[in-house]
């Protein structure tokens, strides 16, 4: 039988992914930073790495991994939930809260190095300022990131960059680990092909 | 997330999941210097209270405060509800003056159903008349939660005033819906017939308490209120107390493990010995703490998204 021939809908691209950093890149880049929080820290005592979720987190154990076995300094790892300090919540569904993890010394007196998968904005690390000041009072806070993609909303810069990647405000940034997303990798998507 | 909380029948069981384990976040802020959030700055809560209620009152108050909401406490007395108004032109006030959320406790059942309909904001039920206590059911499985780690499986005897109790319902209907086995005990007169099959089937009613106590995880004992001592429910206070009251020897044949919940304020001696209220098995005061952090967890979700 034949069926009558229903208008198509038109032809819909496919948006256009193009891979910024491999896996094998992407293991470089955490060593680059992590050897560059040893240099600028002179051996990062004092420092704890706290993670921002969801890929900071396990970003900031990956860091504390390599630092350990550059030059065998455990730096005590946390996890910093900042959904209950977004700027945003009333625009969006609400969301799930996740964990706080503190390492157990505290983060006062401590420099404090939050990580991040991607910089954009900088609401997210603004709202990770107004979380650390409620949990304590570190000498001083840091900022490493995996990819900065520009588009700042406020004065805010990393101390640490994986790639700079410059984009259009179509286009998306999208990380995927492997603790995470299975697999290791750093997408361009969308924009024009 | 739901808009309003009015029933323990709301709650599916993937959201009352969520509202605990964002209780269990909210509780690690009880262990901080600043123990302050702004999640829900900007936003009103009122706290409209037609029946007395300090313990309630107080643990919603402090929940909204901790979250940074502005809170406005009303309370029925000494206002214009006792010069007449009513309960929708009350509603109608609180709507002008824009509250997000009105937590509303009310003698009479099914108030803040009708509530609900009048204002644009949520409605969180804590208590109407012997109704429902949603909250109050929350907090006990939260309770249950971090006392014996999970409340799926779990065997819970309710034990004691059901025919009034607000909090034997919720709890019935949210036990059910999150996976545990409720029997409710207590004297004929005060266990409305077929109650836990009309409520939640499932749920099993036994006149025995002795009976019920060596297969319990938990007991929930419930207030005896003595202003109905004077009604024929039951013979007497004494006869009351030695039957379906809890005592030392009685605790001492629950399983090792059991706790023993009570939603407060106690009659000591009566449902409850004092030997028993204040042994490490009782979680009476742990319940007033986990209070503040699932009112919390309930207030940042029905409040913290956009508004619909």
């Amino acid at each position: 039988m034949a069926y009558p021939q229903a208008a198509l809908p038109p032809p819909v691209s496919p948006p256009s992914v193009k891979v910024i950093l491999t896996s094998a890149e992407l293991a470089r880049v955490v060593d680059r930073i992590a050897h560059q929080i040893l240099e600028k820290t002179q051996g990062a005592a004092g420092t704890v790495l706290l993670g921002i979720p969801t890929r900071g987190a396990p970003l900031a154990h990956r860091l504390a991994a390599r630092i350990n076995a550059f030059e065998d300094i455990d730096v005590p790892v946390g996890v910093l939930d900042i959904t209950l300090y977004r700027d945003d919540l009333r625009r969006h569904a609400v969301r799930a809260i996740g964990p706080t993890e503190v390492p157990a010394e505290g983060i006062d007196g401590k420099r404090v190095i939050l990580v991040d998968d991607v910089l954009f904005s900088g609401r997210t690390v603004r709202a990770a300022l107004d979380a650390l000041s409620d949990i304590g009072r570190p000498s001083s806070v840091q900022l490493a990131v995996l990819v900065d993609r520009g588009h700042r909303e406020l004065p805010i810069r990393a101390d640490y960059v994986g790639k700079n990647i410059p984009t259009a405000l179509a286009e998306s940034v999208k990380v995927t680990l492997a603790e995470t997303d299975g697999a290791d990798e750093v997408k361009l998507i969308g924009g024009a092909a | 997330m739901l808009k309003h909380l009015l029933s323990g029948a709301d709650l599916d069981a993937a959201t009352a999941t969520l509202i605990l384990d964002t209780a269990g976040e909210m509780a690690r802020l009880a262990g901080r210097e600043v123990k302050k959030l702004p999640a829900l700055r900007g936003r009103t809560v009122v706290n409209l209270f037609y029946e007395d209620s300090t313990r309630t009152r107080i643990s919603f108050e402090a929940a909204a405060k901790r979250l940074s909401a502005d809170v406005i406490n009303f309370s029925a007395k000494g206002s214009s509800v006792s010069k007449g108004e009513s309960l929708k032109d009350t509603a109608l006030t609180l709507q002008a003056m824009g509250a997000d959320a009105v937590v509303i406790r009310h003698p009479a059942s099914g108030a803040p159903h009708t509530l609900a309909n009048w204002v644009d904001g949520s409605v969180l039920n804590a208590g109407d008349g012997t109704h429902e206590h949603p909250t109050q059911a929350l907090l006990d499985a939260y309770t249950m939660r971090s006392r014996l780690g999970r409340v799926a499986g779990l065997s819970v005897a309710v034990v004691g005033d059901v025919l009034h109790s607000r909090v034997a319902r919720s709890n019935v209907l949210l036990l059910a819906t999150l996976g545990a086995k409720v029997t409710l005990v207590g004297p004929p007169t005060l266990i409305p017939v077929d109650i836990g099959t009309a409520l939640a089937p499932g749920t099993e009613v036994s006149y025995d308490l002795d009976a019920v106590l060596p297969t319990s995880d938990v007991v929930m004992m419930l207030r005896v209120q003595r202003e109905r001592m004077a009604d024929s429910y039951f013979p007497s206070a004494r006869e009351y107390a030695r039957r379906y009251g809890l005592d030392g020897p009685r605790m001492r044949r629950l399983p090792d493990h059991a706790i023993v919940m009570h939603p407060g304020p106690m009659n000591r001696g009566m449902e409850i010995a004092p030997e028993v209220a204040d042994s490490p098995r009782s979680t009476i005061v742990e319940q007033v703490t986990n209070g503040v952090s699932v009112r919390m967890a309930v207030l940042y979700l029905l409040l913290g998204g956009m508004n619909r």
